[in-house]
């Protein structure tokens, strides 16, 4: 039978406290790990197709203008080449924003961001098509663009609706015993997914159905069908494996809606891969940011005024501007508040969601300023944050729905050894490196999104689940397995989780961090129908029912399921999100500790220790949720020392496009990290009573380094990353 | 990747004679020159696989040094044990540089003639003397960050990305190069690069054909040997700034100095003039400056870059002072 739930209520109680099969919360090894390590799982541009044609977008060569031509005579001789597609009006200018439900927008005649795709070369091999859409002829008329983002920043608007305040700041501040008012800069970034954007389009009977690399099918197939005038029953989006998103997948891209083109055109099932620098600059970035925070507290440290504004970049006609101040609004009190977003029209390419927008960013500047406030007062940084969460949410009075900030800061301390840090910068010498450490709290919201899931349980004790989720390498496959064998009493081997394909029921898809809540929570349902069904057939009460090792028990009477049900039953769970999410603030918590050696002679910052404490409601499966912490406080390390897409301000380039320049930490730059969980339970936030962790551990977790950095050398730094030549004339004598 | 003919050479003068004409390229570990070709920037009508050649070996010569032979992995030259126990500048050199899995397939001579890595060179779409002379230069007011403060021109200040070069440098190494017509000559490594001046992309002084076939170490320096690489990540990423150093005391005053610098200039940078404000001297910090004053005269910053300058008086300094340390 069917189900569905709002979550109007909370939860009274969670089957998963109840079935006692001690597989929910185990640190279950990765269902699909094995096809993985072994290079069987399939990912989607790894279909083979007879007739499959390889297509590679032609990037413009410059920052904006206009194309008055594109001359594939110029290389239809050369070896390999099929043809070249064109199609000004269906290519998109730039790609979706996740959970669009319409095409973004699309046209390619002008263009307007270094690199955008402008036509297709289509070969026989992926060699020849790149190198026809690097010589392929473009005949441009280049206009005057929009690349500077100091020179442009006083242009900047107010985003709609961003503005929010609360009190008379400026007298606040006045009064206050002690303020903060300093500014602080993040660069772009580029999420550098694994792998690159990708994907197989097929056509056939009317019917597109695309093999692709995308986080959220269910909306992902509304963009995709709409940017092809095809009706979304026509669209089915397949993609088993993700090799990585962190949001650049969100939405579509431009590689998908030219492989559709040229697959309808030719009919011949044509693949499309992005090369490392396509996906560098022409999926989407994170926006740079330039941040202003000011806080006053009074003399026993208790927040008076809080403002944290915000200016961010984005396209003409884009939105979206990262918003910086979201946990600002609820992680501290103060009743003085105001928070706003601008945005500065900028021809670069899209900014648009990476990992944990806002917090990701926002928290670099205002833990650091926390840091700054609680040294102006003297106070421990952990004493300030403590004194300071509120009882409520300060501007509109919720209650949280749960909360163990105070529980992670106080065992983090006590675990890292907080106690035994000298506050005062620069006082502790090993050779030749300055230690120093730092903390900063984490905090990132949860979110519930409408999501489906069937479950079909077989009389031979095995089950099947669908859903159109993805595992973008989270764990989703694993965690789905768990809550089905949890619920219905199975081994997780006899669980088969399909996923990645919009022919199964829509989900929330991965993002936000609220896929796991979000697809578990549907899957629960179902299976929780399946159980009601169970129980009526023996005539007892679910409560009553109790499912293990194949067999229905109740009382002292075991029956295997076999002899209870005919055939297969299947239910499809529908989860809502309803009323509890505008009743009650909810997010994830937790606090970061750190420890740096900033070498005394060159600068250079290298993190010694990091331990973070988290608490997301229940952790569904305490192996893949590490890991979902330690990717977030690498990916915090990697934005604090040294991640920054770095554009050309006098053409709108990205100077460093692939992966040899663009920084992310490799191995030797990440020492042994420690996530501890606290155990916690949100009744409120959906069945499973779990909170999101994908963004949490790297919320916060940069301004734990960067006010390290400054206990280790006395010097701060608020223009990230924190690299070397920022600091090293401002270094104590060695 | 444009078309190309592949000839694996079965000797030195098959691969030479092949060399001599066309748009030729040697391949050996590729692991530069494979990516370049995929940009579309390296554009060889003709690839010389030589990696069959029996150039892997290294030698012991009369005078204690060692041949090392063209063909010889970066991570096998790494851990020779003549290579650690006599030139450990070098072998340290070659440990900070790529990854594992690079050093395994790159070649002592593919890294001597590796191309810079500046963000310009590598973007097809944007000017580069260096890989279309005549087109300008982006770098100088643009990006800059990593680029040179000594030896570049006008028209280019991309530096060599080489670690391992740096360190030869510091030890006076000579290259041994066969040519096309069958003859055999010795250069100091010095003498093998050419500073940009207005050719930014002629950057050796081998000709069509040119082959080197070995580098040649010089008898052991004694003294301390130490290579200090400055980077923006622990590993995985080119040098900022290096130093290698060999410092030789005698008693308490400095017997022998080698210095060379990575990251600095179009070439792996050695001044000796550097090197005698040194020697006979008693180490001090006043000296490490007069030093770095010497190194940085004729230095100029692009604005980005301005940092190196004082990185790379703060790096010579700890590094003079951990090398000058007297012999117990």
């Amino acid at each position: 039978m069917d189900v569905s739930l709002k979550m109007d209520e909370p939860v009274a109680e969670s089957l998963l406290d109840t079935t006692n099969q001690n597989i929910v919360s185990q640190p279950v090894d990765r269902v699909e790990g094995p096809l993985k390590v072994s290079g069987t799982a399939r990912y989607s541009a790894e279909y083979k197709f007879p007739g499959l044609l390889h297509g590679v977008l032609v990037s413009a060569p410059m920052g904006k203008g206009r194309i008055l031509k594109i001359d594939a005579g110029s290389i239809e001789k050369l070896p390999g080449i099929v043809t070249v597609i064109t199609d000004y009006d269906t290519f998109l200018r730039n790609p979706a924003q996740g959970q669009d439900e319409e095409a973004p927008e699309q046209g390619v005649r002008d263009v307007s961001y270094f690199g955008q795709p402008v036509a297709l070369v289509v070969g026989e091999s992926f060699e020849a098509a790149r190198h026809g859409a690097q010589r392929i002829a473009l005949d441009m008329r280049p206009d005057e663009g929009r690349f500077d983002f100091a020179a442009r920043k006083h242009m900047a608007e107010p985003k709609k609706r961003s503005r929010k305040a609360q009190g008379d700041l400026d007298a606040a501040l006045a009064a206050a015993h002690a303020t903060i008012d300093a500014i602080w800069t993040t660069p772009s970034q580029t999420s550098a997914a694994m792998e690159p954007h990708a994907g197989i389009a097929v056509w056939e009977d009317n019917k597109l159905t695309l093999y692709g690399s995308y986080q959220m099918l269910a909306s992902d197939r509304l963009q995709l069908a709409d940017a092809l005038g095809l009706k979304p029953e026509q669209v089915r989006i397949v993609a088993r494996y993700v090799g990585g998103g962190f949001g650049g997948k969100l939405g579509i891209s431009a590689e998908s809606v030219a492989a559709a083109v040229a697959a309808m055109r030719l009919n011949r099932p044509v693949r499309v891969v992005m090369t490392r620098q396509q996906v560098t600059e022409a999926t989407v970035r994170r926006s740079n940011t330039e941040q202003r925070i000011r806080l006053g507290a009074d003399a026993e440290g208790r927040l008076t005024a809080v403002a944290h504004e915000t200016i961010t970049a984005n396209l003409d006609r884009s939105s979206f501007s990262e918003p910086a101040s979201a946990s600002t609004q609820f992680l501290y009190g103060g009743q003085a508040r105001l928070f706003l977003n601008s945005i500065v029209r900028m021809d670069q390419l899209l900014s648009a969601s990476m990992r944990a927008p806002g917090e990701a960013v926002g928290m670099l500047a205002l833990e650091c300023a926390m840091d700054e406030l609680a040294e102006t007062l003297g106070m421990d940084p952990v004493a300030l944050r403590l004194r300071n969460i509120p009882a409520r949410h300060p501007m509109d009075g919720l209650p949280f729905s749960s909360r163990s900030l105070a529980e992670c800061l106080e065992i983090g301390a006590r675990d890292f050894g907080w106690s035994d840090r000298d506050p005062r910068p620069a006082q502790r010498r090993e050779g030749d490196w300055w230690i120093g450490v730092g903390m900063a709290a984490a905090a990132r919201s949860n979110m519930l999104i409408k999501s489906s899931a069937r479950v079909m349980l077989a009389p031979d004790g095995t089950a099947v689940v669908e859903t159109d989720l993805t595992d973008i390498g989270t764990g989703s496959y694993t965690i789905l397995a768990q809550i089905t064998a949890e619920l219905l009493g199975l081994p997780v081997s006899s669980v088969e989780v399909r996923l990645g394909d919009t022919d199964f029921p829509p989900s929330s898809g991965s993002g936000g961090s609220f896929g796991a809540a979000s697809a578990g929570s549907s899957v629960y349902l179902a299976c929780e129908s399946l159980r009601q069904e169970i129980a009526e057939k023996l005539g007892i009460a679910p409560k009553d029912l109790v499912l293990t090792e194949g067999m229905a028990r109740h009382g002292n009477v075991s029956r295997p399921l076999h002899e209870i049900l005919s055939g297969p039953l299947t239910a499809i769970g529908t989860i809502e999100p309803g009323e509890m999410e505008e009743k009650f603030v909810q997010a994830g918590f937790g606090a970061h500790f750190c420890e740096v050696g900033v070498n005394a002679h060159s600068g250079e910052v290298r993190v010694r220790r990091m331990e973070s404490t988290f608490a997301a409601g229940r952790i569904l499966n305490e192996k893949t949720a590490t890991s979902q912490c330690l990717g977030g406080m690498v990916f915090g390390i990697g934005a604090a020392l040294t991640e920054d897409l770095m554009h050309d301000p006098r053409n709108g380039a990205i100077v460093n496009h692939d992966l040899a320049e663009y920084h992310v930490p490799v191995n030797a730059d990440i020492p042994a990290l420690k996530v501890r969980f606290l155990e916690e339970r949100d009744e409120k936030a959906n069945p499973l009573f779990a909170k999101g962790i994908g963004e949490l551990g790297i919320s916060g977790a940069g301004a734990a380094v960067a006010n390290a950095i400054y206990n280790a050398c006395g010097v701060r730094v608020r223009d990230y990353p924190i690299t070397l030549d920022k600091l090293i004339e401002k270094l104590p004598p060695a | 990747m444009r078309p190309f003919e592949y000839h694996r050479a079965g000797s030195v003068a098959d691969a030479t004679t092949h060399a001599a004409s066309g748009a030729a390229r040697f391949i050996a570990g590729g692991t530069n020159l494979l990516d370049l070709m995929k940009l579309d920037i390296e554009r060889p009508e003709r690839l010389i696989d030589i990696s069959r050649l029996p150039l892997d070996a290294i030698e012991e010569n009369e005078d204690g040094g060692l041949r090392i032979g063209a063909l010889v992995s970066n991570a096998d030259l790494a851990a020779d044990l003549r290579v650690r126990r006599d030139h450990g500048v070098l072998s340290r050199a070659l440990l900070s540089g790529a990854s594992g899995q690079l050093r395994n397939k790159a070649t002592t001579a593919g890294n001597l003639l590796q191309r810079t890595r500046c963000y310009y060179f590598y973007n097809p779409a944007l000017p580069c003397n260096k890989r279309e002379p005549g087109s300008g230069c982006s770098a100088i007011g643009g990006r800059n960050r990593i680029h040179a403060i000594l030896g570049g021109s006008a028209q280019c200040i991309a530096t060599h990305p080489s670690d391992m070069a740096v360190a030869m440098m510091a030890l006076s190494a000579e290259v041994e190069v066969m040519s096309a017509g069958g003859e055999g000559r010795r250069l100091p490594l010095a003498e093998l690069y050419r500073l940009p001046g207005d050719t930014p992309h002629i950057e050796t002084v081998l000709n069509p054909g040119d082959l080197i076939t070995a580098v040649l170490l010089p008898a052991p320096l004694k003294g301390r040997h130490i290579y200090r690489k400055v980077r923006d990540r622990a590993s995985y990423a080119f040098a900022l700034v290096s130093v290698a150093a060999v410092i030789k005391m005698d008693g308490a005053t400095i017997g022998a100095a080698r210095l060379a610098f990575g990251g600095l200039a179009p070439m792996p940078w050695r001044d000796r003039a550097v090197e005698d404000v040194l020697i006979g001297q008693s180490p001090s910090s006043a000296l490490w400056n007069k030093a770095a004053d010497r190194l940085l005269a004729e230095a100029k910053g692009y604005g980005e870059n301005d940092f190196k300058s004082v990185l790379v008086r703060k790096t010579l300094a700890s590094v003079l002072s951990d090398a000058s340390v007297r012999e117990i």
